[in-house]
């Protein structure tokens, strides 16, 4: 299934996690914060959370700046 | 103790450092050591999903060593700052947020509506706001009365150096304004710090400064003692300015001088 990962589209097993598909990405889920759909999801819910066709991930981390 | 209070956690420190532009990480925490602040700036940004693997920022500037303070930069609308906040805030570090609402690409200068906007809706989320804007007392005013922790004014805009462009206005701040005042952008070099801090602001925020410095280590020590050198020459008052010389050393009594007109002594004489 097609999803979006910080806009880039992605292909995703269908019914996978938002865990899921950060580990398939490689992320490391503790250097990051998700939101899906809009949506801060945290900690079990990254595991719970169903993706589902045309999902948005947003996932950032803190990085140098002023 | 002479120290920076913001929403009643103090820091010895009066300078807030932040983390952008450095070439490497390692001078970029040397610097941020030898320029001694206990609060560093991050900013929040996508993960590079093709380069997944780049390391946290915060494997360098580890939280248990410094206080994070998560900006908001390169949001245009309070809605995207409320929207990074929040992701900041997710991240369990800190409710602490430098908001940052820009209205302006080529000067970035702050949109003081959305601004405020964003203010009062992260203050009422429980965050811990210290918004950047420029350095009008009316915006700062709203700014406090919005519930913002410390209001920001720059010095000149972000990235400039070009210093303390308007101490009257820094100081027309600090005179009506209860919550601390930290003047964010534009310092750069020391003796612009030592300036800022001269006008009795409560601390000074700054990035490019150090990391555009030809050595941003010394020069992040430069900033701390300049900061420190300013608080110490406001608080001591300096003295009047004077348009005419007034000596420094005895003007009579000099080598072959009289002590003043009249008053002769002769030795042995009965006086």
């Amino acid at each position: 299934m097609n999803i979006k990962v910080n806009g880039e589209p992605v292909e995703a097993e269908p019914g996978a996690s938002a865990a899921a598909v950060l580990g398939a990405l490689g992320i490391d889920r503790r250097a990051v914060v998700v939101e899906l759909n809009g949506q801060i999801i945290r900690g079990p819910d990254i595991d719970q959370s169903g993706i589902a066709p045309g999902d948005r991930l947003e996932i950032v981390h803190f990085v140098g700046g002023g | 103790m002479d120290h920076l209070v913001v929403a009643g956690r103090e820091f010895e420190s009066r300078l807030i450092v932040g983390t952008g532009k450095y070439t490497d990480e390692a001078t970029m925490l040397a610097a941020i050591q030898a320029s001694g602040a206990e609060m560093v700036t991050v900013a929040v940004q996508r993960v590079d999903i093709a380069r997944p693997a780049r390391d946290s920022i915060l494997r360098t500037i580890r939280p248990e060593e410094f206080m994070i303070l998560p900006n908001t930069a390169g949001c245009y609308t309070s809605d995207d700052a409320v929207r990074t906040a929040r992701l900041a805030r997710a991240s369990g570090l800190s409710d602490w947020v430098k908001l940052e609402v820009i209205g302006d690409r080529e000067t970035l200068l702050p949109d003081t509506g959305q601004l405020l906007e964003a203010t009062r809706t992260l203050v009422a989320e429980g965050f811990t706001v210290l918004p950047y804007t420029n350095d009008d007392l009316i915006t700062a005013l709203r700014l406090e009365e919005a519930g913002a922790a410390a209001v920001m004014p720059l010095a000149s805009p972000i990235g400039s150096g070009l210093g303390l462009l308007n101490p009257v206005n820094i100081r027309i701040l600090k005179d009506r304004l209860d919550v601390p005042v930290i003047v964010d952008a534009g310092v750069g070099t020391a003796s612009d710090a030592c300036l800022t801090m001269e006008q009795g602001v409560d601390g000074i925020l700054m990035n490019t400064a150090l990391a555009e410095a030809s050595d941003p280590v010394r020069m992040a020590r430069a900033m701390g003692l300049a900061v420190r050198a300013g608080r110490d020459a406001y608080l001591a008052g300096r003295m009047p300015r004077r348009e005419r010389a007034v000596p420094s050393s005895p003007e009579s009594g000099l080598p072959g001088k009289a002590f003043g007109a009249g008053t002769v002594v002769a030795a042995g004489a009965d006086r």
